[in-house]
């Protein structure tokens, strides 16, 4: 099948300009000078119809640089990376707002693209109108919004105010309008930045359904966010971007895992955090051997492990405690242990021990923490996804037998525990009991 | 929940291709196919003009009437300047103000209509010609507001136009093509450099003292008239008041062709500057 959007060696440049470091005192004649050096390069450069770029040295700044990927028709892709990786760029140049410096991009279906919500809303403006206006901009046509009106309305959950200026609107019932509209779309290609981090978590849940909806009658996603949780569960593949350059691509849980661990890696150069009681030093996973790593099997023992030290004598020892949270930002467990003498000054290590055959395929974020109790409780230190733990499940040679049975698909749920589990027979059809039936 | 359809097959029909410095082969298809967009932002701009104003439209009476009543007087009354033929010199000025603050309206609302429309550009895509053209519908608001003005001082001083007023439209549509022209200019400038927006109240200060609004361009010496009809706004205002005033009006078919000509220039120099310049609106704004 013909990949619905081809993007081949993607560039895009931007000039920025830097003010040079002045001298530590600034005379009024270089004042002068520099002002009449500027106009004159400005002059000549707006006579030229070249761009303006205020400061004294310019840059080039390559936002996107040799972006390829194909997306085929059904996928929905997450875009992630840190900020500044250009993952809005690259959102903005397949919407055609800006075009690219280098490269081409082919697009293979009808595009409609919401980077933000709400685009054009006017507070002077009814809610009704807000929704045709924002449908025209979004590339509705006028019967389209029509017929849609009231399942729009609905969504939003807005009806009563539909004849009210949305400047009069709280925020929550704003961006529940603008995404109503926009959740309406019928592109084949939908392309979404950020949109979800707006609305309440009852909202959010319902948009992720939509879009998900959206995703399952074969129109392809584009979806940049922030959030893991979002990218994880809405997604079917992701790729991860950095400086502007696509360095992963994949199933979204291995590129989430990869996009978390990189970059600064949290096991070094690990700044200092605590407070007059108490502070972390280190944090890390290893295996029953002692050797740190990120990414064990399921059936292998972790133990995570915290090096923290008491600064002063407290008069009840504080407790260290590990928080576990899944890919969708829940928390799956907490696990706290406290050892009385561990009250005096001095530095500790705290060891906590997750059996095998526990925790499901994917990454998990653990958070280091460690609280005093002696008045009241009292947090010395939170180091939130202080590491990050990747489990692969190694596939069995035969996959008919335990503990797939044949099931290919992907395991449910945050855990995957090996229990206990027993089938005996109660009653098994005698020959006699067939011949009675 | 209403399931939605699945999309259709993936079709070529459907194929873009985005690179550096093409040009839309099927720009103007797409201007076509946006209307709707067009049609939404002209009532947008139109319900925000009128809304919560108490004297919105008692503006737009207002303001041409008490400019036509000053120059009447200073013009008519004070430098005694000829009016056209039989013509009232009230109407004379009425008939000339009429295209000349539709000019001026469209002019001004187009040059900034991209930069108040700045959360649009650099949010969505649309052929970026709608925004300035659809400011303009509200300059023709204006407009018609005035021109039913015009209707009741014509039954005032009882004067019948003759069939030249069936002409009107057409001149209507130079005096939007004539506005259209500079205003796509200094729009598409406008977002690179912001000074420009200093330049257009400038712009039609002066220009109202220097085209026919307040007197007759018969006034103007003969060996003149051809380089005053330079002025674009000159060939307008000429044929709206021969339109209007029917034959109390001559027609300088020389200097109307020629401001006809400059219109044409104008607007051919001010479209290419604002395709040329379209594709890095959202970088600059």
């Amino acid at each position: 099948m013909k990949p619905i959007l081809t993007v081949d060696s993607v560039s895009k440049r931007f000039l920025v300009g830097h003010q040079t470091q002045r001298e530590s005192y600034t005379a009024l004649r270089d004042v002068l000078g520099q002002h009449v050096k500027n106009f004159v390069r400005k002059s000549a450069d707006m006579i030229a119809g070249r761009q303006i770029v205020q400061g004294d040295e310019i840059e080039e700044f390559w936002a996107l640089k040799d972006v390829s990927f194909e997306v085929h028709p059904g996928e929905v892709v997450g875009i992630i990376g840190r900020n500044g990786a250009g993952k809005s760029t690259l959102l903005r140049v397949l919407s055609r707002i800006t075009e690219p410096s280098q490269g081409r991009a082919v697009l293979r279906g009808r595009v409609a693209s919401l980077l933000e919500v709400g685009t054009g809303f006017h507070p002077e403006l009814t809610g009704r109108e807000n929704v045709f206006l924002n449908g025209a901009i979004l590339g509705m046509a006028r019967a389209e919004i029509k017929r849609k009106f009231d399942e729009i309305v609905q969504f939003a959950e807005v009806e009563r105010f539909l004849d009210t200026p949305v400047k009069r609107y709280s925020s929550g019932m704003y961006v529940r309008l603008a995404f109503a509209v926009a959740a309406h779309l019928e592109p084949e290609i939908l392309i979404v930045d950020e949109v979800l981090a707006v609305g309440d978590a009852d909202f959010q849940k319902k948009c992720i359904a939509k879009m998900k909806d959206v995703g399952d009658s074969g129109r392809t996603v584009l979806l940049v966010s922030h959030n893991m949780g979002s990218i994880a569960s809405l997604c079917t593949r992701a790729i991860l971007l950095q400086g502007g350059q696509v360095v992963g691509d994949g199933d979204p849980s291995s590129v989430i895992l990869e996009h978390l661990t990189s970059g600064t890696n949290k096991t070094q150069n690990r700044k200092l955090v605590g407070d007059e009681n108490g502070e972390l030093l280190d944090v890390w996973a290893e295996d029953p051997h002692g050797v740190r790593s990120n990414s064990f099997s399921l059936e292998s023992k972790i133990n995570v492990v915290m090096e923290y030290r008491v600064l002063r004598d407290l008069p009840v020892a504080p407790f260290p405690n590990f928080h576990f949270h899944d890919q969708q930002g829940q928390c799956v467990f907490v696990v706290a242990n406290r050892l009385d003498q561990a009250n005096k000054r001095g530095t500790y290590k705290a060891i906590c021990e997750i059996p095998g055959n526990l925790l499901n395929d994917g990454a998990y974020f653990i958070t280091a923490a460690l609280t005093c109790s002696h008045n009241g409780i009292e947090v010395c230190f939170v180091e939130r996804d202080a590491v990050t733990i990747n489990l692969v499940e190694r596939l069995a040679d035969d996959i008919h037998g335990p503990p797939r049975f044949g099931y290919a698909g992907p395991y449910p749920g945050a855990l995957r525990p090996k229990f206990e589990f027993t089938i005996e027979p109660i009653e098994l059809p005698t020959k006699s009991g067939i011949a009675a039936c | 929940m209403l399931k939605s359809s699945p999309p259709k097959r993936v079709s070529t029909e459907y194929e873009l291709v985005l690179e550096a410095g093409r040009s839309e082969k099927n720009y103007w298809l797409d201007l076509w196919r946006y209307r709707e967009l067009f049609q939404v932002l002209a009532w947008r701009d139109i319900a925000v003009r009128y809304k919560q104003t108490v004297i919105g439209v008692a503006w737009a009476l207002v303001r041409p009437l008490l400019t036509m009543v000053v120059f009447t007087i200073i013009f008519g009354m004070v430098a005694k300047l000829p009016s056209e033929g039989d013509a009232p010199y009230a109407l004379m000025v009425f008939a000339g103000m009429l295209p000349w603050s539709f000019f001026s309206v469209a002019l001004s609302e187009a040059s900034n209509s991209l930069v108040t429309n700045s959360n649009l550009i650099s949010k969505v895509y649309f052929p970026r010609l709608i925004v300035p053209v659809a400011t303009v519908v509200v300059a023709f608001v204006d407009f018609l507001i005035s021109f039913a003005m015009l209707v009741i001082m014509m039954v005032w001083y009882q004067f019948v136009p003759g069939w030249q007023i069936l002409l009107l439209p057409f001149f209507v549509l130079l005096a939007f093509l004539a506005s259209l022209g500079p205003g796509l200019w200094i729009t598409a400038l406008n977002v690179k450099y912001r000074d420009f927006r200093y330049v257009i109240p400038f712009l039609v200060q002066f220009g109202l003292y220097v085209s026919p609004v307040g007197f007759s361009s018969s006034v103007i010496p003969e060996q003149w008239r051809l380089l005053y009809s330079l002025n674009p706004i000159v060939g307008v205002i000429d044929g709206f008041r021969w339109c209007l005033l029917g034959g109390e009006s001559q027609i300088y078919l020389p200097g109307f062709f020629l401001s006809m000509v400059v219109v044409v220039i104008f607007l051919w120099l001010g479209i290419r500057k604002f395709r040329n310049m379209e594709a890095t609106f959202a970088d600059l704004i």
